[in-house]
């Protein structure tokens, strides 16, 4: 999907920093919850991990960036439970309001519909019939696809042409998956593309490689 | 999607606590099964695992060439095959090749290899900078590389998972294997660092 999500190349950020080394895993302690409630609220609705990704993608600027990575695991919980129906739109603000004092009239919670959806098998390799429609070496081009829900092809690499360097195991296709529209695994290949090729002739000389699902690939001359 | 801004934004601790008390008052989470994901990701997944594999691959030669050849088997040999670690390629960093791994689209990442991501990883200055001006990028964040390394960027927008072999020390060669292991960082294992000489 074309949003905030879709990072690579994108300009105005500002200077990187050298890492701090000893960060713990949460540093503060609301973090692991909101991961583990993220983790399970998942659970709960029945969806995927494909559809937990476009639940990210689909939040606006202020939930995406202002309470940072696991901010986005938490305003992504709420909008799988409230798409889930698991809770009522703004339960989650009137009850946090209510816990600092104030007094809000919550919702009853409504009637849950939540997926009833089923993976072919864990995690998300899968094994298929067909053989590899690319070999490496092969020329590729990435489609230029404007996608209207959730892609794993970025902006950045549509339309430009790369190399084929390994075959990588059939795997579940995000853009059906996440919107519950089947599995279709296809095999993924690692394509090889000249930061030259993606980013015009000023650029520093550079390789960089993506995993490309099958259908976002055609051949190119 | 929109969503409507409360004047003062309620912050994320206590939109936590809502959460997980709404869940639990309505029978549908058990706060056990909350905890248990916390310690299993603060405790048993991190970088530990990845550098186990690592020092290995510095020690036993038949080993490293298994890790560069079917990086996945040789892995799940060590057992940290997982949840968001599938299918993993290894790439060995050398003097004059340099790779280092991103996720612009989200913040994909090994887990049972490293652990979950550190900040900068899920930066959106690292996400959107590192696919474009790498050796840059690197720079400021302490990385300086010779002119003539040549720079690969893996952008990880599958679940195929990388992971960076970096280069061994200096003054190693008489190291332990577990010796080894304390010297290496996730940084060096996503190749925005090398592994310090003792």
């Amino acid at each position: 999907m074309d949003g905030i999500a879709d990072m690579g190349g994108t300009e105005g950020w500002g200077p990187a920093h050298p890492p701090r080394l000893d960060e713990p895993t949460f540093p503060e302690p609301w973090q692991g919850r909101a991961f583990a409630l993220g983790w399970l609220s998942v659970e709960l609705a029945g969806w995927n991990v494909d559809a937990f990704r476009h639940a990210v993608e689909r939040l606006d600027r202020t939930d995406y960036f202002a309470d940072g990575y696991f901010g986005r695991w938490l305003n992504a919980a709420e909008l799988v439970l409230t798409d889930s129906a698991l809770l009522a739109p703004s339960a989650i603000q009137a009850r946090a309001r209510n816990l600092r004092g104030e007094t809000i009239e919550e919702r009853p919670a409504p009637e849950p519909a939540t997926r009833d959806f089923v993976p072919a098998a864990e995690g998300s390799l899968r094994t298929v019939d067909a053989t590899p429609s690319f070999q490496v070496s092969d020329r590729v081009r990435a489609r230029n696809i404007p996608p209207a829900g959730h892609t794993r092809l970025p902006r950045y690499a549509r339309g430009h042409t790369g190399v084929v360097t390994l075959v990588q195991p059939a795997s579940v296709l995000p853009d059906t998956n996440a919107h519950f529209k089947g599995e279709n695994p296809q095999y993924v290949y690692s394509v090889r593309f000249d930061s030259h090729e993606l980013w015009g002739q000023d650029t520093e000389p550079f390789t960089l490689t993506l995993d490309l699902f099958e259908s976002y690939l055609e051949k190119a001359a | 999607m929109t969503t409507v801004e409360p004047p003062d934004r309620i912050p994320a601790s206590l939109r936590t606590e809502a959460l997980e008390q709404l869940l639990t008052e309505r029978g549908l989470l058990d706060s056990n099964a909350l905890d248990e994901v916390i310690t299993n990701y603060e405790t048993k997944v991190g970088p530990l695992n990845g550098a186990k594999v690592v020092a290995k691959a510095w020690t036993d030669p038949e080993y490293r060439r298994w890790l560069l050849d079917d990086s996945t088997a040789a892995i799940r040999e060590l057992g940290f095959i997982g949840v968001q670690t599938e299918h993993v390629v290894v790439v060995e960093n050398t003097e004059t090749s340099h790779h280092v791994v991103v996720c612009t689209l989200c913040s994909c990442y090994p887990w049972q290899l490293l652990g979950l991501p550190p900040s900068w990883y899920k930066d959106p200055i690292y996400r959107a900078r590192i696919v474009k001006e790498p050796r840059k990028v690197l720079s400021e964040m302490g990385l300086e590389l010779a002119e003539d390394v040549h720079i690969t960027v893996h952008d990880s927008s599958s679940e195929v998972r990388w992971l960076v072999l970096p280069e061994r020390p200096a003054g190693t060669e008489n190291f332990s294997e577990d010796q080894l292991v304390a010297l290496i960082t996730r940084e060096a294992m996503v190749g925005v660092a090398k592994v310090a000489a003792p």
